[in-house]
């Protein structure tokens, strides 16, 4: 019976495992936080032919959100940037990050898109350049174009509320 | 086209894996010798596939081929012609492909080192590790193919991450994947004799060179790791209990465990089942390693960033390999392998304890690594752990494996006298004792508890681990039965005692300032002088750098110049610390250049490290006690002993 015991103690680990993969967060302080926007020109995910850059960001308050349809964790906070869209509390701008374009449009489509302006990174060099360690990613811009957040993980209500809302309020004061 | 034939050649040895699969376990199964001929041939055959993939994919890098996506990625054509060769395993999709030639290039030495054994055996060997290389390299081809094309092709790169640009760390990977993949050859040993059902003290001496082989290979490997962590990011910490050196540590510690189960066996036939679960152990952590870099389940500063799709598909994979071999460990290890004795004072005593106070410190480990995930798993919440619980958790179990190791190196097999062990030992114990606490006094000038422990053990090691051999040496026939495994065990227990000697002086007396210095000033830090002479901007291949040349003065004369940087790479504009060193046999001295601090003055964190060089020369000495043991002669009959 003990020989049973190794085997057992695996079968309790892996669900684990499985449950890990699908949440990835992590509180990292990132060095960009005070900084201005890494510039960036992108083709826009909707439409190839349109290319997007840093000046698209200026002059408002901006959620910028790193996505991509093989995360997990995205498709969980996907159902809250929708409500947030709907509310119009605040841009959000989607950075499709390392996928497959097809693939984007149908999650779009399908799922509907929260997304003022969707941009497209298909080699993930953007993302190099704003340091983004894994989607889903956020960043909050304020109106100057300095990023003053950035959540890891997955984006609730109570992040919102608790970490952006906060902040957004202090800077329009 | 090169990176089309590259792609080619995988797909050619994913079928060549398949074969050698089916035939080999076919053949050792109903016992057929034609079947059984073709294993070798089939995986010499896989093995050169995978080498022409893998240099498809270097010479995409060294020409700049950009319309590869992966070299796109991580590669610039400034970069220097060193690092775009070990760009190739720089990220995800390459450093696959370097495990896969890694698993190839043993799975080749073991056809040609294992002629003598019986022919279904080392087929079942042979398929095991066939299999294994089917799934990484459908796993390559399926999630992470490094030959993807991109339309249209970038100008350029986007370079290789900074960090990896160094060529501590253009070595580290190839040496740990040797060490990592090697420890699949023992977990093949172990599923191969449990699909044959028969055990026997042979299979153990067959097993134990290749898991001495694996074993140092993966003691160079987090060696120079540590290494490179220590001047490469700057902090000169040694040592970060980071995810992914718990990921290396922890085949080692279960690895360490299974190089001294193996002796019980092959010496006395005892501990059978014991040693199989611990060669699937050390497999199955080691795959692990790699599943928790790679899946981005636990974040750290190594980790890239990666997709969950690979991770659900290693997932399997683990579930596969681990999974299949325990419930072959449950149905077919050895049920009553204890039919003989020994005495509660003997070698293989001390050795079952080795044994189980390493998996309980490899335990601890796993623990410390997953019980954040865990926690996140039930109640989301994120939490880390961090060094405190590490130390304690190696402090713990270490402690008594390292006064065990003396007793164990000095008692006989069976039964051992408790009166002679004694006046064996009483000269080392008073020696280790006196010299444990003499030696920090008198140079350092302060004893505490801990430290006392650290340096008393550490000598106790050295001289007990030399004791076997000087008693070998005082008889005629003890001389002649002197062989390398007795050299080797020495050897690695001398390396081992360095090393807790290193540990323990570094971590005592570790001097760290950080100061404020406008060039011309200077300040004393440990005794030594250091005096900022001047700030320059310089220019590298790839990056610019603002550097500082500090003069170092010790007792008024002058040692030495110092010019640490602080790099700006151009294309991934990441900031890196190049520290400056003086590396000595007694000390280092460290500098790095912290911040400007606007008004022509720099941050400089200097440190003073004691004995830290002798953490890495131990593991040194510690793997060359291993390569003197695995060239015994007795691993090298080629008759078949049946």
């Amino acid at each position: 019976m003990t020989k049973f015991i190794p085997i057992i103690i695996f079968t309790i680990m892996l669900p684990i495992f499985f449950v890990g993969l699908s949440r990835n967060k992590s509180e990292l302080p990132s060095p960009l936080i005070g900084k201005t926007i890494p510039s960036f020109s992108l083709p826009s995910l909707l439409d190839p032919s349109i290319t997007i850059d840093q000046k698209s960001i200026n002059g408002k308050f901006v959620l910028f959100n790193v996505w991509a349809t093989w995360c997990v964790g995205c498709r969980e906070e996907h159902k809250f940037l929708m409500d947030l869209s709907q509310r119009k509390e605040i841009t959000i701008i989607g950075l499709n990050w390392r996928d497959n374009r097809a693939d984007a449009l149908n999650w779009l489509v399908n799922l509907g898109n929260p997304y003022e302006i969707s941009i497209e990174d298909k080699m993930g060099r953007t993302a190099i350049d704003w340091g983004v360690y894994g989607a889903p990613e956020t960043f909050l811009i304020n109106s100057n174009g300095i990023i003053i957040h950035k959540h890891l993980g997955p984006l609730s209500e109570e992040d919102w509320n608790g970490d952006f809302k906060p902040l957004i309020m202090a800077k329009q004061r | 086209m090169i990176p089309e034939i590259g792609q080619f050649a995988l797909i050619i040895a994913l079928c060549l894996t398949f074969c050698l699969g089916c035939f080999a376990f076919l053949g050792a199964h109903k016992d057929n010798p034609e079947y059984m001929a073709l294993v070798s041939p089939l995986t010499h055959a896989q093995f050169i596939f995978v080498v022409v993939a893998f240099f498809c994919l270097a010479y995409s890098f060294l020409v700049d081929d950009f319309s590869v996506l992966y070299v796109a990625n991580n590669s610039h054509s400034e970069l220097p012609t060193l690092f775009k060769f070990s760009a190739v395993w720089g990220a995800h999709e390459g450093s696959l492909l370097l495990w896969i030639l890694i698993l190839t290039i043993w799975m080749v030495l073991v056809a040609n080192f294992s002629k003598a054994l019986p022919r279904p055996f080392i087929s079942r060997v042979l398929g095991v590790l066939g299999v294994l290389n089917f799934g990484f390299l459908l796993f390559t081809l399926m999630t992470s193919n490094p030959f993807e094309r991109i339309y249209p092709a970038p100008f350029n790169g986007s370079d290789l991450n900074p960090l990896l640009q160094d060529i501590g760390l253009a070595i580290h990977p190839p040496i740990l994947y040797m060490g990592y993949v090697g420890f699949a050859v023992a977990y093949a040993f172990a599923v191969a004799v449990m699909l044959s059902g028969k055990l026997d003290q042979r299979w153990a001496r067959w097993t134990r060179p290749w898991t001495t082989a694996a074993w140092l290979f993966l003691t160079i490997g987090i060696a120079l790791g540590s290494w490179w962590a220590y001047y490469e990011l700057g902090w000169g910490g040694w040592w970060f209990w980071d995810p992914v050196e718990n990921a290396s540590f922890m085949p080692w510690l279960i690895g360490t465990a299974l190089i001294h189960s193996l002796a019980v066996t092959e010496k006395r036939g005892l501990f059978k089942s014991w040693t199989l679960l611990l060669a699937i152990s050390a497999f199955s952590l080691s795959l692990l390693g790699t599943f928790l870099v790679r899946s981005g389940i636990l974040i750290s500063v190594h980790a890239f960033a990666t997709d969950p799709a690979r991770g659900i598909f290693i997932l399997m994979l683990l579930c596969i390999v681990i999974g299949g071999a325990l419930v072959l460990y449950a149905l077919r290890a050895p049920s009553i392998d204890e039919s003989v004795g020994f005495n509660a004072l003997s070698r293989e005593t001390f050795l079952l304890l080795n044994n189980v106070l390493l998996v309980i410190a490899a335990t601890l480990i796993l623990l410390g690594t997953l019980f954040p995930l865990v926690l996140e798993v039930f109640n989301g919440s994120k939490i880390s752990i961090g060094p405190p619980w590490f130390e304690l958790a190696m402090i713990v179990p270490m402690i008594p494996l390292i006064l065990l190791i003396s007793l164990g190196m000095n008692t006989f097999w069976v039964e051992q006298s408790t009166h002679d062990l004694r006046r064996k030992l009483q000269i080392p114990f008073v020696l280790s004792i006196l010299l444990g606490l003499i030696i920090p006094f008198y140079f350092y000038g302060k004893v505490t508890l801990l430290l006392a422990v650290g340096s008393i053990s550490a000598i106790w090691i050295m001289l007990s681990s030399i004791l076997p051999l000087i008693k070998k040496c005082q008889s005629s026939s003890g001389r002649k039965s002197l062989n390398r495994s007795i050299f080797g065990m020495t050897l690695a227990h001398f390396g081992l005692g360095c090393f807790v000697f290193g540990v323990t002086i570094v971590s005592a007396f570790n001097i760290e300032s950080d100061q404020r210095l406008s060039p011309g000033e200077s300040i004393f830090v440990a005794g030594y002088q250091y005096q900022l002479r001047d700030l320059k901007n310089i220019k590298g291949p790839n990056y610019e750098a603002v550097e500082a040349e500090i003069d170092i003065y010790k007792d008024g004369n002058f040692l030495t110049q110092l010019r640490p940087q602080k790099r700006t790479y151009r294309v991934q504009k990441s900031p890196m610390t190049e520290a400056g060193i003086v590396a000595g046999w007694n000390r280092d001295l460290f500098v790095a250049l912290g911040e400007d601090l606007g008004d022509g003055s720099w941050s400089i964190r200097i440190q003073y490290k004691p004995m830290i060089r002798w953490i890495w020369f131990g593991c040194f000495i510690m793997a060359m006690g291993g390569l003197i043991a695995i060239t015994d002669k007795r691993y090298r009959r080629t008759k078949s002993l049946t």
